[in-house]
């Protein structure tokens, strides 16, 4: 019966990743609504003006980021003073969470010398760095 | 439901559709983009999207489908806003859902992180390589191509059909090297279940070309997940399901860094929808109980149909 209870439980990774998932998530989602209050209220002064946004909506991103000014990638952590960029804090840590738990369960995965699995988190947690780096870059329309 | 009620609900939800449309902000806006939305104040935007989004997400739960696939369709067929914004916000929607599940999931036991994890690698590194296509190509094509997957969408939701344990004989020898099987407690029956799958490689195979949709058009991909975890790949509906929403996490995650890093993030469009999605969800699995999922799932068929022909004429007609 011991074997089979433990057998239905799940795995210790599994374990340590959904609680990293959970803390990660609780965090960012409660980022991302103080940051929109902070927008909204004025708090902090938006770079571009809340009643100029829907002019701005309906253009293709490349468009949109020449007629505001603005550059792409990892531009607006330079900017997080403005209440429209404080929000990407929230957003990126929502976007990174999965990046954390995967680095965190390799040495897990190595100890019970699960060296394939370990192989994977670790690449998996390579590819969505490398798309989270903005390294790679997309053509425009 | 008999025969010819369900083309009379597909016809009543296009109807309701058109009920829509017809809102004067939301036809002229989708009519005439910029120039309109501009005229409007602009905290209408926001609280339109929180409402509709919430009315989506209760339908998403309802209907049995995600969040995602129905926003980007939906938003990009009747709101202002360019489909590089509705896209990024689309996947980063799809993310919020399936990271506020995953946690649950992955500790009961029902999302497999062993099944979950070579499958995530194709699925997010094709996700990538789809979200990078769908930013390069001229918004028509995307359009286009869009409304002809949500049309297929449509079609796969008509026919396909769902297998609570499938069988599966033995394991095949990818599966068997990978580790994939494990064991879960039917609640509702107390049944012991030992799952394994098979048809491995065909699976992840099929998952290059889910990735480079869900990057591509910002959907969600738990439509395509479902069928092929489950009557593919062998492994137990709810195993299937779960796992399909955990992948979620992981794949939009990398398709998303793409959007974000191209610019393609506006606060004022994604919060509320995020907020609007959840909220909605919340409520529609306290719903759950009362609503009649197959009637409601007709609707989000005929929903989807009918944002799937908008997103063509946008995509054909401009």
């Amino acid at each position: 019966m011991d074997e089979l209870e433990k057998s239905l439980q799940a795995r210790p990774e599994q374990i340590l990743y959904a609680n990293i998932l959970e803390k990660g998530m609780l965090f960012g989602l409660i980022l991302v609504l103080v940051t929109y209050v902070i927008y909204l209220t004025g708090l902090l002064k938006p770079y571009i003006p809340l009643q100029e946004v829907p002019g701005c909506w309906h253009m293709s991103v490349d468009k949109y980021l020449d007629h505001c000014q603005m550059h792409a990638g990892w531009a607006w952590l330079g900017m997080v003073g403005y209440g429209d960029f404080i929000n990407f804090i929230g957003i990126a840590l929502l976007a990174g969470v999965t990046v954390i738990c995967f680095l965190a369960i390799v040495p897990v995965l190595w100890r019970q010398n699960d060296k394939l699995y370990a192989l994977f988190a670790l690449l998996e947690a390579v590819i969505l760095g490398v798309a989270a780096s903005g390294i790679l870059g997309a053509g425009g329309h | 439901m008999t025969r010819s009620a369900k083309p009379a609900l597909i016809v009543g939800a296009c109807l309701l559709a058109f009920l829509l449309m017809d809102h004067p902000v939301l036809a002229e806006a989708a009519g005439t983009a910029g120039q309109t939305s501009s005229q409007y104040p602009w905290w209408l935007w926001p609280v339109l999207l929180l409402v509709v989004t919430f009315v989506m997400g209760v339908a998403a739960v309802l209907g049995g489908v995600g969040g995602g696939v129905l926003f980007v369709p939906i938003i990009s067929g009747f709101f202002p806003f360019h489909l590089d914004f509705v896209r990024g916000a689309g996947l980063l929607v799809a993310l919020a859902g399936a990271l506020a599940a995953g946690p649950g999931l992955l500790k009961m036991n029902l999302a497999s992180l062993r099944l979950a994890m070579p499958v995530a690698l194709i699925a997010s590194t094709f996700s990538i390589v789809g979200a990078m296509i769908g930013l390069a190509l001229p918004t028509k094509y995307v359009q286009i191509a869009l409304g002809v997957t949500i049309l297929g969408i449509c079609a796969l939701m008509l026919t396909a059909k769902k297998s609570e344990l499938p069988d599966v004989p033995r394991a095949d020898r990818l599966s068997s090297v990978l580790g994939i099987y494990g064991v879960y407690q039917e609640a509702t029956t107390g049944q012991i279940i030992d799952w394994k799958i098979h048809r491995t490689w065909q699976g992840l195979l099929l998952f290059v070309a889910i990735g480079i949709m869900a990057g591509m058009f910002g959907l969600g991909a738990g439509w395509a997940n479902v069928p092929v975890l489950n009557l593919l790949m062998g492994a137990p509906l709810k195993i299937s399901v779960a796992t399909s929403k955990f992948l979620l996490s992981i794949t939009d995650t990398s398709a998303a860094w793409i959007y974000m890093n191209n610019g393609c993030v506006i606060p004022l469009i994604v919060v509320p929808s995020l907020v609007g999605i959840m909220l909605g969800s919340f409520v529609g699995v306290r719903l759950l109980k009362v609503a009649k999922p197959t009637l409601v799932r007709w609707v989000v068929i005929g929903m989807l149909a009918f944002a799937g022909l908008k997103a063509l004429q946008k995509g054909i007609f401009g």
